[in-house]
């Protein structure tokens, strides 16, 4: 059975959020939604929903992340529930026990929900697999395979500058091979029915077959540039130099990186997005990440709505500001 | 002991025979078909009809997981798993912890498996020291103390230097050496490169990690003349290059695992550890072309690939487990499946898990003639059951096979003459 469908209850409700591979346009829509009416808590002076009142929402963070970790503490604090976070990278793994052992432990101090980052592939499907069945497992990023929640903020914050999927082109630029982000996001972005979808990069940092994700390929920047009203880039790690997949950043930075002349032949109102943390100079030059058509702080904000509307999904509940009361 | 086994289908590809005889055992080994050999009076009486009675399985790759690794199985409850499944002799790679790199370590093993006395376990010396790849093992000397043949024991060996002279020392004791086909720079991975793989965001194995070592190893072979031996082939360009060779007279032959006769990439989806193997399932066609390979003849023999795990081996995330499938249990009965599917005829199959191997080896075993070894495996062709967890006798029980639909039940197994398995009820 895939994780496709591991994720849906009997009636196709999410209780998981794994993958975005499978999921239907309705699901997504729900969850854009959603965390659109949730958008304006922030701004209100009590920044609170009881929504998960009463629910424990553990993060076991496996692997180091600073703006994930912190926007999931945040989406379910504003929602009321309480919140524990765990740095395994730092903490028993290390001391050998195993990944099951760890499950069992945590699971024993009652909680709900499991936000889940780890550096192997398929490893938030595995918890969903060994947990028990009213745990609600959220992937917060697994190896390179998925990175649901960051694909939904990025479909979220786009749909709030162009609304309509179909006449969209968009392009990710970067280190696909290594990015759970861009797997993520070509599926959202295929599910909600954007027209042009394209990937720019060397083909050392694409991996085998990726057009058949349903997307068109591009080695030349500038060319694959040519009208998008999107351009995602992606971090390059620097242990890619080592790996023999590029000679320097030097290079990447002249072949691939993004600045104000190259995004001149982008659609003139295009938009610019990136994951984070990002590296200036390198995929991305300072005066486009600061600059006007940069939506990345933008993304930031809105992974908070959008993951609290995913919480409130797979916990059942469907969270939607009423009053300022707690 | 006169044992007579009556009235089943004896096939024995060896001889081209495939008829319904009486097959007549005395003093461990096989005294006669058909005709009852002069003075010969039965003490056990053994009823084959409807059965098939082959010669004894011979399983060209099985770790034991003894010596070094006994929480996750050892040589006698591998072996009783061997019996029940029909097989009668196992070659276990040399990299058990010590590695069979010296005389004593092959020597222990046989007592060993003398001590359980259920299946001959044949051993694969080491080609180099501590299979470090750096320097020579004392192949003759390891030789001497009765291995079959020596191995790189799935750890290909980097240096194109050492391996040259690695095959050039063995070729001077007339050892065949046994190679696993990976460029362990290209292996890294976990999963076939491909759009399985892509999909699931695992690291990718290409094809050219097998066919790139296999084109330069046959190039060594072309220049020594040595005897080469392909473990595990997985992609349907290693059967090419296997052909090509063959057809211009290279002395080299291969052998596939059965699982990559019926598991694809696509059996990785939902992340299943089971299907966790190296070298990776590949694709559809990859797994055709193997198919094809062992029609022809191209690929000489069917292993199981025998690699039991504990339990927690398999329980973590997919790149956190541990290669291999549990194979013992299924290697008859998932080859007899491609003769159910219509891929080979009964009799090519029971050839490539019998006298097949045995040409491999250079053995005269797996075959039936008056004076062979008593080997002998009887099974019901026609059984079929799904395979259950509680089925496998096997310690590992990590086999991605559970629930399948295969056919042939073994009901009795001799070794050298020997009930080791008899089928209760």
């Amino acid at each position: 059975m895939s994780a496709t469908h591991f994720q849906l209850d009997a009636q196709g409700r999410l209780q998981h959020f794994l993958t975005i591979e499978g999921l239907t346009c309705r699901h997504l829509t729900e969850i854009l939604d959603i965390a659109e009416s949730l958008h304006g808590v922030a701004e209100r002076r009590v920044k609170k929903l009881p929504t998960l009142h009463g629910k424990t929402v553990v993060n076991l963070f496996f692997e180091a992340s600073t703006r994930t970790r912190t926007t999931f503490e945040l989406a379910a604090k504003r929602l009321s529930a309480d919140v524990l976070t765990l740095n395994i990278a730092t903490s028993s793994a290390v001391k050998g026990e195993s990944l099951l052992d760890t499950l069992r432990n945590i699971e024993a101090m009652q909680c709900d929900m499991f936000v889940v980052r780890h550096s192997q592939s398929g490893a938030a499907e595995f918890i969903a697999r060994h947990v028990k069945p009213h745990i609600a497992v959220l992937n917060a990023g697994d190896g390179r395979h998925a990175h649901p929640t960051q694909a939904m903020l990025d479909v979220f914050t786009i749909r709030r500058h162009k609304p309509d999927f179909p006449s969209l082109r968009v392009a990710i630029v970067g280190d696909i091979l290594h990015s759970r982000v861009a797997r993520s996001l070509i599926h959202a972005l295929s599910i909600l029915g954007t027209g042009d979808i394209r990937v720019i990069a060397p083909r050392t940092l694409l991996p085998a077959q990726v057009e058949n994700l349903g997307v068109r390929v591009f080695h030349h920047l500038p060319e694959g540039l040519r009208d998008v009203d999107v351009v995602v880039m992606l971090r390059l790690q620097r242990e890619r130099m080592e790996g023999a997949l590029l000679p320097s950043e030097q290079e990447f930075f002249q072949q691939y990186g993004l600045t104000e002349e190259r995004l001149a032949l982008a659609h003139p109102d295009a938009i610019v997005m990136h994951p984070g943390p990002i590296n200036r100079g390198v995929e991305i030059d300072s005066r486009v990440a600061d600059g006007p058509r940069s939506v990345i702080l933008e993304q930031v904000t809105n992974g908070i709505a959008v993951r609290m509307a995913i919480m409130s999904i797979t916990l059942g509940h469907h969270a939607r500001p009423v009053g300022e009361e707690v | 002991m006169q044992i007579v086994i009556q009235g089943g289908r004896v096939i024995d590809p060896a001889h081209h025979i495939d008829t319904v005889a009486d097959l007549f055992i005395a003093d461990g080994k096989i005294a006669g078909l058909g005709q009852s050999p002069a003075g010969f009076i039965p003490e056990q009486v053994i009823d084959a009809r409807h059965q098939v009675v082959c010669p004894g399985l011979i399983d060209l790759c099985a770790r034991l997981r003894e010596p070094g690794q006994e929480h996750k199985a050892t040589i006698a409850s591998e072996t009783r798993a061997a019996a029940a499944g029909g097989i009668t002799t196992l070659v276990c790679p040399p990299d058990t912890d010590p590695p069979i790199d010296e005389p004593s370590v092959i020597e222990w093993i046989r007592r060993r498996a003398k001590a359980a006395g259920q299946a001959r376990v044949l051993t694969l010396g080491a080609l180099t020291h501590r299979l470090r790849g750096e320097r020579l093992a004392e192949m003759a000397a390891l030789k001497e103390a009765g291995c079959v043949g020596v191995s790189d024991g799935g750890q290909p060996i980097g240096n194109s230097r050492v391996l040259r002279r690695a095959l050039e020392y063995a070729a001077t004791f007339d050892l065949t050496v046994f190679l696993t086909p990976l460029d362990p720079e290209l292996s890294h991975g976990l999963a076939h490169e491909g759009q399985v793989a892509t999909r699931m965001g695992l690291p990718g194995i290409p094809a050219a990690a097998e066919t790139g070592r296999i084109a330069r190893d046959l190039e060594l072979v072309r220049d020594l003349g040595v005897r080469v031996h392909f473990g595990r082939l997985s992609s349907a360009r290693s059967v090419e290059l296997i052909i090509r060779a063959r057809a211009e007279g290279l002395p080299v032959s291969a052998d596939v695992a059965v699982h990559h006769l019926h598991l694809t990439e696509m059996d990785l989806v939902g992340f299943d550890s089971r299907c966790h193997v190296c070298p990776p399932l590949r694709s559809l066609r990859d797994k055709d072309a193997l198919r094809a390979g062992l029609v022809s003849g191209a690929v000489s023999a069917i292993c199981s690939d025998h690699q039991p795990h504990e339990s927690d081996a398999k329980q973590a995330p997919f790149g956190d487990t541990e290669p291999g499938i549990s194979g013992l249990d299924t290697l008859l009965g998932l080859s007899l499946r491609l003769t159910r599917d219509g891929v080979l005829p009964l009799t090519t199959v029971i050839e490539r898990l019998t006298c097949g191997p045995a040409r491999v080896l250079g053995l005269d075993r797996g075959h039936l003639g008056v004076g062979a070894m008593a080997d002998v495996c009887v099974f019901d062709a026609e059984a079929e059951g799904l395979l259950e967890s509680t089925m496998l006798r096997s310690r590992g029980q990590n086999s991605p096979f559970i629930g399948w639909a295969l056919p042939g039940r073994v009901t009795q197994t001799l070794l050298e003459g020997r009930v080791v398995y008899a089928r209760e009820g």
